[in-house]
């Protein structure tokens, strides 16, 4: 017997669905503070990229974005981007605005719908129903763009398959009005919560070094000082004609990777504007009568980090080889290093902060092999509220009721 | 109608099991709890237990390794029980029905396990969440 076998043990899982694997997480605890932390993989693995190999070239991006249900436009884009690249055409000005604004409409939609998880996390579900109501206006306009409130299958190699109509544009201006003005709201009620503060300030740290160490992308980078962004770095789409800055804050714990994430639907809504703006005249697609052989890699930013597409094509009308690494994928290893030595009751909130998926957590049980006690995820969140409460009254904040789980 | 199938249909709680899914139907499952739904108005609860539950979402294509833990789930919900296989995927494996790590459709798997199964079928990727809540509206008056 090894001595890792007689150390209690939490596991997390194994239903977790995240882009293309639901995860298994088991955590060696002591006591109260986690020792290790294994991940196991594969439970929701679909074999994408075979069932690729199977489909045309147009007929993959529809594959595509349902790796991922919440990044269903970068996906696809990155997928595009690779295919174009073999094909080398380049799209029409306006599509490449109109992919633009498809991707940044998700971005918005996903971050607003982390803070609200990240808050039920904490038992402040005030912040889950507010952030997943003001996240509703966003999938309308998702809707009325392109017929889906997720999974908008709306480019296609060579440009995109719906339009935005013009009499549509000031109406699209409108909504973000309003979805800014809330977010605004929002985010100052989040980032002015002194619980809130003391509940996630130094709770989960990635250092910089580590971050670079297990080369994670996206907000989790940027919550750790790594100012880098696909969208910034190697500009695609209509990315380099527009103006905005790449938000990234030093700390490297969940309130940094909040506030990062928060702020950055600011800049998404300025880009959408920017690009409403400039929406040039003309056709949205051009004909791609066939794909040479050749390869190509194509790249996006999709909402939790970069997304990377590698297709191969031997000149017949399916893809020879298709290789996805979605972001999660480098983002989950990081929990070696942000959850080790952590609470237990800090886990949920630390695994939740990378974003990985909101399900990790549905499933959750701690055995305690000393005192053969099992507890459920349902008492596992309660630990995690019950710490919000203790910090509460530290504080002096007023209480509030709490909802009952 | 015994007893037990007239007290199924009163407020109805749910447990949502994810055997392979893109995040979408599940995304749009939380989505029926938040205020623009609000589904517990009609009664009807998201549980934490299986064992709690009156109905399983099925959400996804259920893949080889997702196969023992869906079944595993079934035999631990009370029956009688309703099983909503929800979206495509799990309606007729949709897109991935040539996949090599994909088991079959929700409703076959059930049915080898447990003829009887009641299954009502919520189809759409993703379905959205006024199809789910019609769905399941309709398939408790069915029954």
């Amino acid at each position: 017997m090894n001595k890792a076998m007689n150390k209690p043990v939490l596991a997390v899982g194994p239903f977790h669905p995240l882009q293309e694997e639901m995860e298994y997480f088991q955590l060696t605890v002591d006591g109260e503070i986690v020792t290790d932390i294994d991940v196991r993989i594969s439970y929701n693995h679909r074999g994408i990229e075979k069932i690729s190999e199977t489909l045309q070239f147009d007929q993959v991006p529809y594959l595509v974005s349902r790796v991922c249900g919440i990044c269903s436009a970068s996906h696809p884009l990155a997928y595009i981007n690779a295919v174009e690249e073999i094909a080398g055409v380049t799209a029409p000005e306006r599509a490449q605005y109109i992919r633009v604004i498809i991707n940044e409409l998700e971005r918005i939609h996903s971050h607003l719908l982390w803070v609200g998880l990240g808050g039920h996390f904490i038992g402040y579900d005030t912040v889950f129903m507010w952030a997943w109501k003001y996240r509703e206006p966003v999938l309308d306009l998702l809707e009325a763009i392109t017929g889906n409130r997720n999974n908008y299958g709306n480019v296609c190699v060579g440009g995109c398959r719906e339009d935005i109509p013009d009499e549509m544009i000031p109406k699209i201006l409108k909504e973000l009005d309003t979805i800014e003005k809330k977010t605004e709201m929002l985010t100052k009620a989040v980032l002015d919560d002194p619980v809130l503060h003391a509940r996630l300030k130094g709770v989960g740290i990635l250092t910089k070094e580590a971050a670079v160490k297990y080369a994670v992308t996206g907000p989790t980078a940027r919550g750790s000082g790594i100012a880098i962004d696909v969208r910034h770095d190697d500009p695609y789409a209509a990315y380099g004609d527009l103006d905005w800055k790449v938000i990234s804050q030093p700390e490297g714990d969940v309130f940094a990777k909040a506030v990062v994430r928060l702020l950055e639907i600011f800049e998404s809504i300025k880009m959408i504007r920017e690009a409403l703006k400039k929406l040039p005249k003309g056709p949205i697609a051009v004909e791609v009568k066939q794909i040479p052989p050749g390869e190509g890699c194509g790249h996006a930013e999709a909402p939790r980090g970069e997304t990377f597409h590698y297709v191969r094509s031997d000149g017949g009308n399916r893809p020879i080889r298709h290789k996805i690494r979605a972001p999660s994928y480098v983002n989950v290893p990081s929990f070696k290093a942000s959850c080790i030595g952590q609470n237990i009751s800090d886990v949920t909130l630390t695994l939740a902060s990378v974003d990985p998926c909101y399900s990790c957590t549905e499933r959750v049980a701690v055995v305690d092999s000393h005192h053969n006690i099992i507890n459920d995820y349902e008492a596992l969140l309660q630990m995690s509220r019950d710490k919000t409460a203790r910090l509460k009254k530290e504080i002096g904040a007023p209480e509030l009721k709490m909802e009952e789980s | 109608m015994s007893w037990k199938m007239w007290s199924l249909k009163k407020s109805i709680w749910v447990f949502h099991v994810n055997t392979g899914a893109c995040n979408n139907c599940d995304i749009e499952i939380v989505n029926c709890l938040t205020p623009k739904y609000d589904i517990e108005r009609f009664g009807i609860k998201l549980v934490g237990s299986p064992r709690h539950a009156d109905a399983l979402l099925v959400t996804g294509v259920v893949t080889l390794q997702a196969l023992p833990r869906l079944l595993e789930v079934y035999r631990q919900t009370a029956k009688p029980c309703v099983v909503f296989p929800i979206g495509a995927c799990a309606c007729d494996t949709g897109i991935f029905y040539n996949g090599y790590h994909v088991a079959g459709p929700v409703d076959k798997i059930i049915r080898e396990e447990d003829p009887n199964a009641i299954i009502a079928y919520v189809p759409g990727c993703p379905p959205k969440p006024e199809a789910m809540i019609s769905g399941v509206m309709k398939a408790l008056s069915a029954i």
